[in-house]
């Protein structure tokens, strides 16, 4: 019965998942290109022509890379995951379909709009600036579709439930439910604030914003947001990359508790993104700040898995000595060097981001370029890497051809461009935000003031790595268009590592899902209830909308 | 569920400093009073002259004690008020002697505007409808740029003005 074809995964399932991946690689190259204008812009030497404004690109680059290409390619991935793992019936493909086009129609329409010019709010789009109505209900179809997203895994795994009563679930469908949670509850906010607040307001049925209330919502959704970027490279690096190096899974139990404890500590925190803030209880900014660092424990613990992981590999290939096992580790593979890079990135990515979120020490960098670095370092560097890393394999895989030595090299030799070029320029960024340097800002020598000067300087370092990056992205794209439609057919593997036979079996309390649920739901009405009513009850007079100061 | 002997000792050690972190962070904001800026007072964001501290005369610096100073700067797009000089000309550079404490008091009559003293640890939102307020001591002299750092509209870089702390 079964059809000869070279895809890893059935006909129907790789097309779906293709087609999020075409969103994703078009997204990549739309998005790097307006990053490069950026730095070309503030470093002084180019100013853009046929009346584009700054702004506009800059919420172009943040809308399509921070919001449609990681979506896109992260819902498109955990797709394939789940139809290697537990399948996907031709019902729940239809509904992925109906997902994907939701999720296209609305990113259209934002797109649209912020090239009309008339919804250059940056893609925090923080009121009272007031862009047109159609940003707002694009954005909303967006996370609209990605719930139908949501629902269809959910429903994928509860079927395979139903069939393997009394087993514990594949550990990659365990861990796609688990981001898909995270992104549901968390998108709760968003959807709140722009459905009740923003398109009301932007429509002129009501005439004020509650610009505090709104902002809170953001950022409810803000932070988990990145860890919904960075769990689908975790579920790579737990998952897959032990089978790249020739490896096992060191041990299921600990990747499914860290996941457990990212859903429950990624949420109740989005006050560190406010700390400067005014209105806010500083006692429940404190308690926020104590939350958010509770992710640093399932950091830890993935941190220790994934070397012993790597060391465990290295020495059973026969190398030996303290730090001997390295040796043993496939760094010509582009699969596990791409993302190899990325974690390494992760050490300073996640050293910056505690700085960020040390309560009183985030006035020294609040809105400077260090937080612009900070994240180039995290989703720019560690994420996409490792997206990257997935690409090599997922890519052929789905299109029945072969990842071949040439690309392979080209591999490398992109994940190299890219470190030193992000080196560079994220380097730059962390040392003028150090300097005062802010975010967010078109070129200006701000009155010719001393300091100001100084910026410049790393200002054109900015403008040398986004170069060297956008060179980068030229030849990941180039890759991209290669593994669809160039390199030679045949069977590329789909890595799914297997658990380690010393791991100790994995407890059934691990898929309790009501307990999770629970214990996430408590948090959050923990860490935002009293803060939130307060908020409401000392609210000031409400903003009229400001859509003239973007034009 | 079974841990690892050397993953036991590598999670007590990581989560031991992460209780002496969070201990340090916890002791700085509450009994040494350092939190983040955070002050609760509201406004009319269409009527801020209605209030004492951002009424015409009281705008910019004004001198409350021998060696304290209280700023007040109304924000908007794309500008800080501080006040009018004898000549009727707007202020954007104010001098302060060094080791002076002052005061800011900032607040905004449209959107959401940053008020960042580069060089200092000066970083506040200002938000349409609150006061935002920080209390910091200068010693050191130079000329400090104070600008805008979250995003305002198209003219959002032009935003800008400098603090002179000298030597008497």
């Amino acid at each position: 019965m079964t059809m000869i074809n070279n895809t890893s995964i059935n006909k129907d399932d790789s097309s779906l998942v293709m087609a999020h991946m075409w969103v994703a690689f078009v997204s990549l190259f739309v998005g790097g290109l307006m990053g490069l204008l950026q730095t070309l812009v503030r470093s002084g030497t180019l100013t853009l022509p046929f009346g584009i404004g700054y702004y506009q690109i800059l919420t172009v680059h943040g809308v399509i890379l921070a919001l449609v290409l990681t979506t896109f390619f992260i819902i498109g991935f955990q797709f394939s995951l789940m139809s290697k793992t537990v399948g996907m019936s031709n019902k729940q493909r239809d509904s992925a379909w109906f997902g994907f086009w939701i999720m296209l129609f609305g990113t259209v329409t934002t797109a649209v709009t912020i090239l009309l010019g008339k919804a250059s709010v940056l893609y925090t789009f923080y009121a009272p600036l007031k862009a047109y109505p159609t940003f707002y209900i694009g954005l909303a179809l967006v996370v609209v579709g990605s719930w139908i997203g949501c629902f269809t895994n959910f429903r994928q795994l509860y079927v395979w439930k139903k069939k393997h009563k009394g087993e514990k679930s594949p550990l990659l469908a365990f861990m796609v439910v688990i981001n898909m949670l995270l992104w549901f509850i968390a998108t709760l906010g968003v959807a709140a604030t722009v459905l009740i607040q923003f398109i009301p307001w932007s429509l002129g049925m009501v005439d004020t914003i509650n610009v505090l209330v709104s902002r809170t919502l953001f950022w409810y959704f803000g932070h988990p947001l990145v860890y919904f970027w960075l769990l689908p490279a975790y579920m790579a690096w737990y998952a897959i990359i032990p089978k790249i190096i020739g490896g096992k899974i060191f041990s299921d139990s600990l990747a499914r508790l860290s996941f457990v404890l990212f859903l429950m500590f990624s949420i109740p925190v989005g006050f560190h993104h406010q700390l400067t803030e005014p209105g806010i209880d500083p006692v429940w900014k404190f308690i926020q700040v104590v939350l958010t660092f509770m992710v640093i424990i399932p950091s830890l613990l993935t941190a220790f898995s994934m070397f012993a992981t790597f060391e465990i590999t290295g020495r059973k290939k026969g190398y030996t000595g303290l730090f001997g096992w390295i040796k043993g580790l496939p760094w010509k593979d582009v699969r596990f060097f791409a993302p190899m890079v990325g974690m390494i990135a992760f050490i300073p990515a996640g050293t910056g981001g505690i700085i960020n979120a040390s309560n009183q020490m985030n006035q020294v960098v609040h809105n400077t370029i260090w937080v612009t670095g900070h994240f180039h370092l995290t989703v720019g560097t560690t994420v996409i890497l490792t997206f990257f890393g997935i690409s090599y394999w997922l890519i052929p895989a789905l299109t029945g051809r072969k990842l071949t030595a040439k690309i392979n090299t080209l591999g490398l030799i992109q994940t190299i461009v890219w470190a030193f070029g992000m080196s560079i320029m994220s380097g730059s960024m962390h040392i003028a935000g150090l300097l005062g340097a802010p975010r967010r800002s078109s070129y200006s020598t701000y009155g010719g003031t001393e300091q100001a000067s100084e910026w410049i300087g790393y200002q054109i370092g900015q403008a040398i790595g986004g170069s060297i990056l956008f060179i980068g992205i030229i030849l990941m794209v180039y890759i991209f268009i290669n593994m669809v439609f160039l390199a030679p057919k045949g069977h590329e593997e789909f890595p799914l590592a297997e658990v380690s036979d010393d791991a100790e079996p994995t407890p059934m309390f691990l898929e309790n899902w009501k307990l999770w649920i629970g214990i996430t739901v408590a948090l959050i009405l923990f860490a935002y209830t009293i803060p939130f009513i307060d908020i409401i009850q000392h609210s000031p007079p409400g903003s009229p909308g400001f859509d003239m100061l973007i034009r | 569920m079974h841990l690892h002997k050397y993953e036991k000792l590598w999670l007590i050690f990581g989560v031991s400093s992460l209780i002496v972190f969070l201990t340090v962070l916890g002791i700085g904001a509450f009994y040494k009073g350092m939190h983040p800026p955070s002050h609760l007072a509201t406004i009319d964001p269409q009527n801020v002259e209605a209030h004492e501290a951002f009424k015409e005369e009281n705008l910019g610096l004004r001198q409350l004690d021998e060696d304290k100073y209280i700023v007040s700067v109304i924000a908007s797009a794309f500008n800080y008020n501080l006040g009018k000089d004898e000549d009727g000309a707007s202020v954007n550079n104010i001098r302060i002697p060094v080791g002076s404490t002052v005061v800011f008091q900032v607040t905004t009559t449209d959107v959401v505007h940053g008020f960042q003293l580069a060089g200092t640890n000066v970083n506040m939102m200002v938000e349409p409808g609150y006061i935002s307020s920080l209390e910091t001591e200068f010693n050191k002299p130079g000329t400090y740029t104070l600008l805008c750092n979250e995003y305002c509209g198209t003219g959002h870089h032009y935003m800008a003005a400098t603090v002179e702390v000298y030597q008497p």
